[in-house]
């Protein structure tokens, strides 16, 4: 791998930019890995990259049946923050910020992520209280959080509407300064090349048709659209398709999947320096470095694996938008899209070992996974290697269904986060 | 927006009027009290999440307030049928063309 600096820059420059190599390679499948992830996405990929690097494995695959992040991956409203309730979740999802801070520097390659803050609006009474008693739970475990008045938030981020007969009045908001966004495609990208130039072999336009057990249970490979794929050691990173794969196993998972869409504007100007999401009217907006303001969208409340979801989620965010940012209704979108998010009953993600011996899965991120994706591919990735979880996600198994220790952060957010 | 045909109204009415309520047919094991915990497991959070056909609730909050059953895939999401609670689950089967019919109703 060909390191990316400003002294390559120039020579590409004065060269015609001839001398830039392939990202990442494209390998005809082995007969035989030692660990098959499933699933192309940055949680699969990262996955991946830290067996690789972290634990010494060097003979592997990804699996992936499109491109590299055409899952949620590369659907998603890219915003990072680490400010949940519970002690478990602040854990998991503050490892991936902490990742995130280097993340550029260590995969050499631009992630732009981007702490430009999160800021969360209070509407309502109870809103407050929650927001007041999330920031309180925060600081006690050490991520950065604070409380703003209408007027603190007004002057952190200057369209907001904070008018007292305003529709949906704002009475205070929680800001994380650490939280932000990240580009959601180089993210895949940066895993992908960094894990190739490690030896993993990622593999595109290989569907998984089934997995194959043993006599004694255990994971054996796996059928692919490209031939049978033998492994002892198989990681189910499929996002809205983990049900789907992990029924191939004969495991039943406690998930759900829905649609849920986002859309773009036109670029403009930098207007918008910040995040700012509403949970109480579903709204969620940031401006991308080209211009476009990025708004996110509620789920579907049906299952589907439809990839669109239905215009009045749509109709129903840009409402609110246009409400709290009166500015924003002349804007034109330019598209809208969907992607299939897998749900858990407590809005918690999955990463675990399963009954199956060799199979693991990594899912139920639901519609707030891309945040996590460094620090849950990291752990992910020790669960594997070690076939034991690491402390940061031991309470994130899929026996917590069963023993009834959930992390129910469905009652702390209960919408797309 | 979906179309969905309310069985208890006989209309095709906008998915605005209605709100989807998981699952058909689980049913609530009794007396709930004694059941152990992979039994409770299955009953409250393991759920059919099939790509394909799925048989769910649904339930005309704007409208006569009812729930009831449907079969719909979940691919395309069209509606295969709607019929009323406490029915027997309605059996489909694929046809030729690789669209879906109800059984004993093929053409
Ligand atoms: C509209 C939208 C907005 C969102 N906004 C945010 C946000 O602002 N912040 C946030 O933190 N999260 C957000 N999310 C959630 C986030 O996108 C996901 O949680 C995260 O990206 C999941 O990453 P992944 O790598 O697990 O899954 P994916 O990127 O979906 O990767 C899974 C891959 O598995 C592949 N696959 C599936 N079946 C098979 C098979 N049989 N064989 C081989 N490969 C298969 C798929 O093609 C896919 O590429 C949003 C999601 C959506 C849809």
């Amino acid at each position: 791998m060909r390191n990316y600096s400003i002294f390559a820059l120039a020579r590409e420059a004065l060269r015609g930019h001839r001398g830039w190599e392939q990202q990442w390679r494209s390998p005809e499948p082995k007969s035989r890995y030692d660990v098959i992830i499933i699933g192309g996405g940055g949680h699969g990929l990262g996955t991946a990259y830290y067996l690789a690097k972290e634990h010494g494995v060097r003979n592997i695959a990804v699996l992936e049946k499109g491109w590299l992040g055409g899952g949620n991956t590369g659907r998603n409203t890219t915003i990072i923050r680490s400010n949940y309730l519970y002690d478990e979740s602040a854990a998991l999802y503050d490892h991936a910020v902490k990742l995130w801070e280097g993340l550029a520097q260590e995969l050499n390659y631009n992630v732009m992520y981007s702490p430009r803050g999160v800021m969360m609006l209070a509407h309502n009474v109870h809103d407050v209280q929650v927001f007041q008693r999330h920031i309180h739970a925060n600081r006690l475990n050490g991520v950065d959080n604070e409380w703003l008045t209408p007027e603190e938030a007004k002057a952190y981020c200057p369209p907001l509407n904070i008018a007292r007969n305003a529709r949906y009045p704002v009475m205070g908001a929680a800001l994380q300064r650490r939280g932000g966004t990240a580009r959601h495609d180089a993210v895949a990208w940066g895993y992908a090349r960094a894990a190739s130039a490690l030896g993993v072999d990622i593999i595109e336009n290989c569907a998984v048709t089934g997995i194959r057990r043993g006599s004694n249970g255990a994971v054996e490979g796996v059928d692919t659209g490209r031939g049978f794929i033998a492994a002892n050691k198989v990681g189910v990173v499929a996002a809205g398709h983990s049900s789907v794969l992990m029924e191939m196993a004969g495991v039943r998972m406690p998930l759900e999947s829905y649609p849920l869409q986002a859309l773009v504007s036109e670029p403009v100007k930098p207007v918008f320096p910040c995040v700012v999401m509403s949970n109480t009217v579903h709204a969620y907006i940031s401006q991308s470095d080209k211009g476009e303001l990025v708004i996110g969208a509620g789920t579907d409340q049906y299952t589907s694996y439809s990839q669109t979801g239905g215009l009045p989620v749509l109709t129903h965010t840009l409402d609110a938008i246009c409400e709290m940012f009166p500015a924003f209704s002349r804007m034109r979108m330019l598209r809208s899209w969907g992607g299939i998010v897998d749900v858990t009953p407590d809005r918690s993600p999955i990463l675990s070992k399963t009954p199956v011996a060799g199979l693991y899965v990594n899912c139920g991120w639901g519609t707030g996974g891309f945040k996590a994706t460094p620090g849950s591919a990291h752990v992910f990735a020790h669960t594997i290697a070690q076939d034991a979880p690491h402390p940061i996600n031991a309470p994130f198994n899929l026996e917590r269904f069963r023993t009834g220790r959930l992390i129910d952060e469905a009652a702390a957010a209960a919408v797309a986060h | 927006m979906l179309l969905i045909a309310c069985p208890y109204c006989g209309e095709e009415r906008p998915e605005l009027e209605f709100r989807h309520a998981g699952e058909a047919h689980v049913a609530r094991p009794d007396p709930i009290a004694e059941i152990d915990d992979a039994a409770f497991e299955a009953f409250f959070f393991l759920r059919d999440n099939p790509k394909g056909l799925i048989w769910e609730r649904w339930r005309h909050v704007h409208g006569c307030g009812r729930f009831f059953n449907a079969v719909r895939d979940t691919v395309s999401d069209r509606f295969i049928t709607t019929y009323k609670a406490g029915e027997v689950r309605r059996e489909v089967v694929r046809d030729d063309e690789g669209g879906y019919q109800l059984k004993g109703e093929e053409r």
